[in-house]
């Protein structure tokens, strides 16, 4: 690099820019956040308390290990943001989630990927539903393109 | 080496290849458990073999970049360091709670883990990358603590160059945004949104000046080029690299409920992040080109110049590809991320400590380079390792527009399972690659113990 730009200056550059833009990012920040609760469905986690704990069963099964969730995770199984619509809406996609979730075979499937049997019971199966119903709510830009995730 | 106290790298390089062999094994096992479903089925469940896989590459990466802080900072502030013990004992800490955690991954299931680890006083497990319990957590940043005022200390007491600087800057900031994992909350999306404080200003972050800092400081040694100029060039590539990637983070905030805004910012800026690493190819290849001495070795000098490669395609090339909100869209939560990470990881932070381990072990063992037949196996780990990591990164993106396509483009959707079965294919061809990865990492490890001739003298 030519002579004329000095090791100082690069490193002043290199003050002064970084300076600008973790300012310019904040701002952002503080604008995203000021939009967001028009699209987090905050009003559903206020209402419902087993949200919560169904977050708290997502990650004390590491769920996120396997699936993805508004698209990030893992991609061994099938996305969840939208699992509940896929599997009919509503009370209807609730309950077939419960259903999928307390049918898996312990011992898996021979030759095919299977999801554990985490033995949850019925209150854990509504909270996590419900968490799933939540994250379906979200508003994410019209995420998935398509309802298979 | 030119300070005893150097000698503190060796056990954090060690352990660090540890772990990078047993990130690589339960890699090869998630691979095959993506083509034969019921592989090691209940005892290893995929997620459990996920967890031990990246987490190992973490702790490995930050074992890698403690060692060679240890190694060059001595160096750089001419002065031996702060403190040699302590450097020791925080290892011996930092693997046993390494060792403990991988026990407990595997031992018992993760929400036992959870619950005898006292997750609900202050929950943060659970979530990718995160996964460590909270006392984990805990002993990381004690850890982290320690080793910043060991060579902060160090640094401020002795000579102050460049290296040591943007180091220092890029260990402070890593450690500083490791906090944001203590953070929780309920609202998933506030979740999601700082999470990505930790990931992304990690990755495409604060971890971008250790590399430049590593970088520069084997290139001075192997090719002799005036410090000036190498100063010269990581300040522009860290220049370029946070002002893109700092505002880059936006790219992932297009479809977790934050604001539509972030499609444009995040977009622009994160386009703009190849630059930085592109700026790195042109370093490394420039200094080893205008160097004005030969250095006996040659395995050192060609780390150096396959990171500046490999992380331009991986980091560079590969996240552009899927950067932008529109294709973003359809490729958001697919193969493609995965392809995109595996080389990113590689290129970028595997290489790196790889070229600090390869410059810095020889001169720990009392020699310049190792002998000639070792460092031909050494370069044969190199491309192996190398060559089957571009071909796992091509077949993971080749699965991954066929998922894009059957999945989300396509008039008839296909569901997530079927569509993993249709390209199986590739997931096979991944795994062979996986196998051939393997191999180079067995020949790279065996450079370390091949004798022969020594070449040159220290």
């Amino acid at each position: 690099m030519s002579t004329s730009f000095s090791t100082s200056s690069a490193r002043n550059v290199f003050y002064g820019g970084t300076a600008f833009f973790v300012l310019l990012f904040a701002a952002l920040v503080f604008q995203s956040e000021s939009e967001t609760p028009k699209r987090d469905r905050r009003e559903m986690l206020a209402a419902n308390p087993q949200i919560a704990a169904g977050k708290r069963i997502w990650e004390d099964n590491n769920c996120i290990g396997c699936h993805s969730l508004l698209g990030e995770g893992a991609y061994f199984a099938p996305e969840l943001g939208n699992v509940v619509d896929r599997f009919g809406g509503g009370e209807e996609g609730k309950a077939a989630v419960k259903a999928f979730i307390q049918s898996r075979p312990p011992e898996g499937i021979s030759d095919r990927r299977s999801m554990p049997q985490f033995n949850l019971g019925e209150r854990q199966l509504n909270e996590i539903a419900d968490f799933l119903e939540y994250a379906s709510k979200i508003d994410t830009a019209k995420w998935p393109p398509s309802i298979q995730g | 080496m030119q300070y005893q106290s150097q000698a503190v790298a060796k056990p954090y390089f060690i352990a660090a290849l540890g772990l990078f062999v047993a990130q690589v094994l339960f890699g090869l096992i998630m691979g095959l458990q993506y083509v034969v479903g019921d592989f090691l089925f209940p005892h290893i469940p995929f997620n459990v073999a996920r967890m031990v896989h990246t987490n190992a590459l973490i702790v490995w990466l930050l074992m890698g970049f403690m060692g060679a802080t240890y190694y060059l900072v001595p160096e750089e502030s001419e002065r031996e360091l702060h403190s040699p013990k302590l450097a020791l004992a925080l290892f011996w800490i930092f693997l046993v709670a390494a060792a403990l955690t991988v026990v407990g991954y595997l031992a018992v299931p993760y929400a036992t883990l959870a619950q005898i680890t006292g997750n609900d006083l202050l929950p943060t497990m659970g979530r990718e990358f995160l996964e460590q319990p909270t006392i984990t957590k805990i002993g990381i940043v004690v850890v982290a603590l320690g080793f910043l005022y060991n060579i902060t200390l160090t640094v401020l007491k002795g000579r102050k160059t460049a290296i040591s600087s943007v180091l220092l800057i890029g260990l402070w900031g890593l450690a500083l945004f490791f906090l944001f994992s203590f953070y929780n909350p309920h609202n998933l999306v506030k979740d999601k949104f700082y999470w990505w404080f930790v990931v992304h200003l990690w990755v495409e972050g604060v971890w971008e000046l250790i590399l430049a800092a590593i970088l520069g400081f084997v290139l001075i040694r192997i090719t002799g080029v005036d410090r000036e100029v190498i100063d010269k060039w990581i300040y522009v590539i860290i220049t370029l690299a946070l002002v893109t990637g700092i505002i880059g983070t936006g790219h992932h905030f297009y479809w977790i409920g934050t604001p539509e805004f972030w499609q444009l910012w995040g977009g622009v800026f994160s386009a703009l992040e190849p630059i930085p690493f592109f700026a790195m190819t042109l370093f490394a290849f420039n200094m080893v080109n205008r160097r004005r001495r030969e250095h006996p070795n040659r395995a050192a000098t060609l780390w150096a110049l396959g990171t500046g490669v490999m992380a331009f395609l991986g980091a560079g090339v590969w996240g552009f590809l899927h950067t932008l909100a529109p294709v973003n869209y359809y490729t958001h939560g697919t193969q493609i991320t995965a392809a995109h990470g595996h080389m990113a990881f590689y290129g970028a932070y595997v290489m790196v400590v790889l070229t600090i381990i390869s410059y810095a072990m020889p001169q720990m063992r009392g020699r310049a380079a190792n002998s000639n037949a070792s460092l031909v196996v050494e370069m044969w780990g190199f491309w192996l390792m190398t060559v089957a990591m571009v071909f796992i990164t091509l077949f993971l993106t080749g699965a991954g527009i066929l998922q894009v396509w059957l999945q989300r483009v396509s008039a008839t959707p296909s569901p997530f399972m079927v569509v993993q079965e249709q390209v199986a294919l590739f997931y096979w061809m991944r795994e062979w690659s996986g196998v051939v990865f393997l191999l180079g990492l067995i020949a790279y490890l065996a450079s370390f113990f091949v004798k022969g001739r020594e070449n040159a003298v220290a």
